[in-house]
């Protein structure tokens, strides 16, 4: 069991180290940083605009394995470059993945906590209202882009806040800048702040695992070894929790490894829409600019994520079925 | 948002699918005329689909009940509310909403249905030839996909979006097609790992069929139905993938629209001009509903034993 995980863990070390490298010879040959500085007006002399772009080791006249050399050589010691405006990447990675990582962990722990009730609870109440109001609604929200869900409640929030006739929600940024007040001032405004785009990714999250678990669930409850269990005297909810619930849960597992990504794409259109300065944010501003760097950070940022949700799929697909820990 | 296909389905549904094939040959009753009327049962997949069928129409014959062309401007009203002259609204330049939401949907159904086929079709040459041969032609495939996945796809043809800049919107089908084909490539290969087993496999192999002619004869086509739901269900994806990174620029470019380029403009002043952005909206949602419901009608059809959406 220890040897399979660690056997895991180094193809997913391997698999960063490749995803890594993929990423920066893609951004460094398909973005152009060249044209931040030729754009200007008066146009600067090629020569102090190629010495620039070589102090940021961004010139793209350098073969890009000399470049890429270079980049490696930082990056193995925590130095992931200079940005275009010649800001070190890392401290702004720093602060930006707080920002981001906060979004992700609860959108996946509410998402994953809800999805997998609405979908035991689609399950048990089948063909009645509960199941067909909650699929339907799904089924909705799956088809939603995440842009379109995150505008859709800000203006929602905008009409409850005029009905309320106070700002009860806010839609921009993470906090109110420059707020007077005690720190439950401070706890408050940023609730406030906190509720939407949390909840446009959570939707999403909840729409998802609950049709899968709905699904899942519906296997194992016309299952024998359910009704064996009932048959022993358990009561119904005793077995449905503690022999089915657990069955059905291993798929999630699986799931779970797969739509990080797509969790991730959906939060950098949160970040953007709310105006949260994080990750996401950061790469698509850093795409327009063609600041190589930092969209190597994200990218670097997005291929570890990845596989720490894979490495905790395993782990939980372990703990929750013995066949996994005997077989390895 | 996109679905994996279910996993665990994979091979309950060979299963099924083989033994249904062989009872069809005998009954008068064809498999496909049993998937059909299993079809038809499904009430909302029927919904779905004369909702799909009046979107397509809808979005190539709409534009010639209407005056206007959508490169036209109006220079007479701005940013006005619906109304009998133009029936979704004016933009900040005159532009008529109605034939520029109905532009955007062409250009996203035709990007969504390519980039779907295109995927599909990628997914079950690599998956049928990684479970075929196995060894270290399936190692080395599925690895491939393990890279892409870890990769997002958004990610990476964001980072291209330069390089299609100014090209034919075609590149940018053909990007969004080779990074979304891993999950069901995955799901294919393990098909193709139990048919190869199956005797009719064998007896081809051992008459010197080649093995290329074996794939695309034998193993392809056997698992045709799955391939067919998945294409379904990835045009759903593809949409709402292409309307994602239009919003950002990084999807169809001026002067072409799509409804997520559409979207985007939209959504600048949404709080106060809502039909800029309502209309496009409520058709992709409309859209990609229509899409899914159909997908999974189809799999029920298919695979009556799954029974699970419903």
């Amino acid at each position: 069991m220890a040897r399979f995980l660690l056997r895991r863990f180094g193809n997913y070390l391997l698999l960063v180290a490749v995803a890594t490298t993929l990423g920066y010879m893609l951004a460094a040959t398909s973005l152009k940083p060249r044209s931040n500085f030729e754009g200007r007006n008066p146009p600067p002399p090629k020569a102090s605009v190629d010495a620039r772009l070589d102090a940021l080791n961004l010139n793209d006249e350098v073969p890009v394995l000399t470049r890429f050399g270079r980049w490696a050589k930082g990056a193995i010691k925590g130095d992931f470059g200079k940005s275009i405006s010649g800001q070190p990447v890392s401290s702004e990675m720093w602060r930006r993945m707080g920002v981001s990582l906060r979004l992700l962990i609860i959108a996946s722990v509410l998402g994953g906590l809800l999805g997998v009730a609405v979908g035991v609870l689609g399950a048990v109440k089948q063909y009645k209202f509960t199941d067909y109001s909650t699929t339907t609604i799904s089924f909705i929200i799956l088809s939603t882009p995440v842009f379109l869900l995150a505008v859709l409640l800000k203006v929602g929030a905008l009409n409850l806040n005029q009905s309320v006739g106070t700002t009860l929600l806010y839609y921009t940024g993470e906090k109110t800048p420059a707020l007077a007040g005690g720190t439950w001032d401070h706890l408050v405004d940023r609730f406030q702040h906190f509720i939407l785009p949390t909840l446009s990714l959570v939707l999403g999250q909840v729409a998802f695992y609950s049709r899968y678990q709905r699904n899942a669930m519906l296997d194992v409850l016309g299952s024998d070894f359910i009704r064996t269990a009932q048959a022993k005297g358990l009561r119904r909810r005793d077995a449905l929790v503690r022999h089915g619930l657990r069955t059905a849960l291993i798929p999630m597992a699986t799931f779970f490894a797969y739509q990080f990504g797509l969790l991730l794409t959906g939060a950098t259109f949160t970040e953007k829409i709310f105006g949260w300065h994080g990750m996401g944010e950061w790469f698509v501003d850093s795409v327009t600019k063609n600041d190589v760097n930092a969209v190597v950070a994200v990218t670097m940022f997005a291929a570890v994520l990845v596989l720490i949700a894979g490495m905790l799929a395993d782990l939980a697909l372990a703990a929750l079925d013995p066949r996994v820990r005997i077989s390895k | 948002m996109t679905m994996p296909p279910d996993l665990t389905l994979a091979h309950e549904e060979v299963e099924a699918s083989a033994t249904e094939t062989s009872i069809g040959s005998v009954e008068e009753l064809t498999r496909g005329r049993l998937v059909l009327r299993r079809f038809l049962r499904r009430k909302v997949a029927v919904v779905g689909l004369v909702f799909l069928v009046l979107l397509v129409t809808f979005a190539f014959l709409g534009p010639y009940i209407a005056k206007w062309d959508y490169k036209e401007k109006d220079f007479s009203s701005f940013l006005e509310g619906p109304s009998g002259d133009h029936w979704f609204g004016t933009t900040q330049i005159g532009g008529d909403v109605y034939q520029l939401t109905l532009r955007g949907l062409q250009k996203s159904l035709i990007i969504g249905f390519l980039a779907a086929l295109f995927s599909t079709g990628l997914a079950a040459v690599v998956g049928a030839y990684a479970g075929y041969y196995g060894g270290w032609v399936d190692r080395a495939l599925m690895w491939v996909v393990d890279l892409l996945l870890v990769l997002p796809s958004f990610l990476i043809i964001a980072i291209l979006s330069p390089q299609f800049r100014g090209k034919t919107w075609l590149l940018f089908v053909f990007l969004l097609a080779l990074f979304s084909w891993q999950i069901t490539a995955r799901v294919v290969r393990g098909m193709a790992l139990s048919l190869r087993e199956r005797e009719f496999v064998q007896a081809a192999r051992f008459m010197g069929v080649r093995s290329h002619t074996i794939i695309f004869r034998h193993l392809l086509p056997n698992m045709s139905s799955l391939l067919i739901i998945d294409a379904t269900l990835n045009v759903g994806g593809a949409i709402l993938a292409e309307t994602g990174l239009s919003y950002f620029g990084f999807g169809v470019q001026p002067p072409d629209v799509s409804l997520g380029t559409l979207i985007a403009d939209g959504t600048r002043s949404a709080l106060t001009y809502p039909w800029l952005f309502l209309f496009a909206g409520g058709l992709l949602i409309l859209t990609v509903l229509a899409v899914s419901v159909v997908g999974d009608g189809l799999r029920d059809a298919v695979d009556p034993n799954s029974a699970r959406a419903s």
